[in-house]
């Protein structure tokens, strides 16, 4: 295909790539370098890979940082933590996004579009502060330990905020419509008559659902899921201001690491660890995927 | 017709205030192939999905086989429907299409290979088994979507606009085998359409809708030669239609000034329709014929006819002439004088 651009095209096609080489993979590249660095005291707080010194060139590279990642058991605990969220708010997006996303794909177009600027509407307002309106919420003089109060189901405040339920309902509220508009995409495209068509010859409504809605809404899923699983793994801001110290998440782990400890090569093998372990599954899943889907066109 | 197969009793349903069907009432008899005939928006397709079950009347009964279905959901009635976009399953391959509904049935796997490679010979669709739904034609897919439904061996088989995405050339072959199929099997069918060619051809009996209302039940033969009133005699085929006038015991065709008088029932008919197939016209040869004179307004030839416009006295008209006799009606041209002439048995009077 790109044999048959014009020179010019050429640029036009190859600028984002330009874009992803320069923002992305050199930046990755120097995470890399740093993760391999040994650390010391000073600025930066590593020492250089390669160095001149009286014995000639000097290459001063360790793997002891992920050797070191890896025997201990807070930070292989603290990935699992993040996965485990990632994994339930993931869960809990789809069963509630579904629904959702279905119930505004088959509703009127007049009334369709206001649902839909009702999701995105709140995206309007910062994403901190609407994680800090949680907060607001759920605290000890918050609104809602107030009116449970008020009408007497509980004597005084139930601490809410600061575990981990507060972080997953936080990342389940702020990833919810990453859910449900890829799932909006597919559903809307969606062709009503298959559902007469499969309970006219005998399906049940749940059979119906199993053996046709969700076959062919199976890209949304997975295009939904992606999109709040490989984020969730990461999140810092969420843990942060709504969890509490019952579980540690990986993301929170990486700042403390590089702001707190000053640990920059530690941080740095994190870091990479984390996208290594996470992307190479969704690689392979996404392979597996698209020939699926080849095979289905 | 002695126990009626299918039932409908006063069948009524709104959207919206909208009126879609008014109180409708329809017996159909089992092996016969119905149609429902209308413009759209007519409550056809709304009648049909009642019977079949996607929508609940708001009032009256369906029964089928004397049974109330009315309140059955989709999934347990005994018919089954073919879609007018065919709705076949894109993630299924055509094997996997047909037989989805056996698979909703108890019934063992070499029972549902058997009725499978049945209804594959029957439509003639094998060597099609792995394909998937978009690598076949729409020809196929038709016959896939019968497939589908007749694997189930349902009583009653509903067909919304079953020739309307075919090609026409497609379609014609389609009607033909459609109804072979009809006859092989004695399914009873139910047909929705737009088309009045396609009902005439497929039916045993038609009911023409307009505005959520039955008009007219009855055979291709008597809706076309004995409409019950102008809107069903236009819609279908083409009709003439003249004002009768009843003076002083004479009927007379008004705007052609014709008397009628082989005509026993002197009721007080205010329109007749002569089809154009049943006016015949004639090169006026010398100007002594005082018989009914027109003048040819244009000219049509279709090959196996020919289609005239005939003007008398302001009033325009149809006459179709079969080009049996090429060297005699050729010769009509534009503006030529003709004479009229048609059998008064072909008369059919009616009450507006």
């Amino acid at each position: 295909m790109i044999k048959n651009l014009k020179k010019q095209n050429v640029w036009f096609v190859f600028t984002p790539y330009l874009w992803l080489v320069l923002f992305f993979f050199v930046p990755l590249a120097l995470i890399f370098k740093i993760s391999i660095s040994v650390s010391e005291w000073g600025m930066p707080p590593y020492r250089d890979l390669f160095s001149l010194s009286e014995n000639g060139l000097e290459i001063n590279s360790t793997l002891g940082n992920y050797l070191f990642i890896f025997s201990d058991p807070f930070y292989i605990r603290s990935y699992l933590n993040s996965l485990s969220l990632a994994f339930t708010s993931t869960l809990l997006c789809l069963l509630i996004g579904y629904p959702i996303a279905f119930y505004v794909a088959k509703s009127k177009t007049s009334i369709r579009n206001i649902l839909l600027i009702m999701l995105i509407i709140p995206f309007w307002s910062s994403f901190l502060l609407r994680v800090y309106a949680w907060k607001v919420l759920l605290q000890g003089s918050g609104i809602i330990n107030s009116i449970l109060i008020h009408i007497g189901l509980i004597s005084e405040p139930i601490s809410m905020l600061h575990n981990h339920y507060a972080v997953i309902l936080g990342v389940v509220y702020t990833y919810l419509p990453f859910m449900i508009l890829p799932l909006y995409g597919y559903l809307v495209k969606f062709d009503l008559n298959l559902i007469d068509a499969s309970n006219d010859l005998g399906a049940k409504p749940f059979n119906t659902f199993v053996k046709v809605i969700l076959p062919l809404s199976l890209p949304g899923i997975v295009a939904g899921s992606m999109l709040v699983f490989i984020p969730v793994v990461g999140e810092y801001i969420i843990p942060e201001m709504l969890g509490g110290s019952d579980k540690l998440y990986f993301g929170k782990i990486i700042w403390d690491e590089f702001f707190v400890n000053r640990d920059w090569p530690i941080a740095s093998a994190l870091a990479m660890s984390g996208i290594v372990i996470l992307v190479f599954p969704i690689i392979i899943f996404q392979l597996m995927y698209a020939k699926y889907n080849f095979r289905n066109e | 017709m002695s126990e009626p197969f299918l039932q409908i009793i006063d069948v009524s349903k709104r959207f919206d205030n909208v009126v879609a069907l008014d109180k409708v009432n329809l017996k159909i008899a089992k092996s016969e192939i119905f149609s429902l005939l209308g413009s759209s928006g007519c409550g056809k397709s709304t009648l049909l999905r009642i019977i079949a079950g996607f929508e609940r009347p708001d009032e009256g009964r369906i029964l089928l086989e004397g049974k109330d279905i009315t309140k059955l959901p989709p999934y347990v009635r005994p018919l089954n429907i073919m879609f007018q976009n065919y709705a076949l399953f894109p993630h299924l391959n055509v094997t996997n299409n047909i037989q989805f509904g056996l698979k909703e049935e108890k019934i063992s796997k070499e029972e549902i290979n058997h009725r499978v490679n049945e209804i594959l010979n029957l439509l003639e669709l094998n060597g099609l088994e792995k394909r998937k739904i978009n690598e076949i034609s729409g020809g196929q897919q038709q016959r896939v979507a019968l497939a589908r439904c007749l694997v189930k061996k349902p009583k009653l088989l509903l067909l919304d606009e079953p020739l309307a995405a075919l090609d026409k050339q497609l379609r014609v072959q389609t009607q033909f085998e459609l109804v072979n199929l009809q006859y092989k099997l004695g399914i009873t069918f139910i047909i929705v359409t737009h088309d009045q060619e396609e009902a005439m051809s497929l039916s045993d009996r038609m009911a023409i809708m307009k505005n959520g209302e039955i008009l007219q039940v009855g055979n291709p033969v008597e809706i076309y030669e004995k409409p019950k009133d102008k809107y069903i005699a236009n819609f279908i085929g083409t009709a003439n239609i003249f004002n009768v006038l009843n003076k002083n015991n004479q009927i007379i065709i008004k705007e052609l000034n014709y008397e009628v008088k082989n005509i026993n029932n002197k009721e007080n008919y205010v329109k007749c329709l002569i089809r154009p197939e049943k006016i015949s016209v004639k090169k006026l040869e010398n100007q002594s014929d005082n018989l009914n004179i027109g003048v040819v307004k244009e000219v049509a030839y279709l090959g196996s006819y020919t289609k005239y416009l005939i003007e008398v006295n302001g009033f325009e008209f149809y006459s179709f002439i079969q080009n049996s006799l090429v060297s005699d009606n050729l010769q009509i041209r534009r503006d030529d004088k003709v004479q009229i002439s048609f059998n008064e048995t072909s008369i059919y009077f009616f009450n507006d």
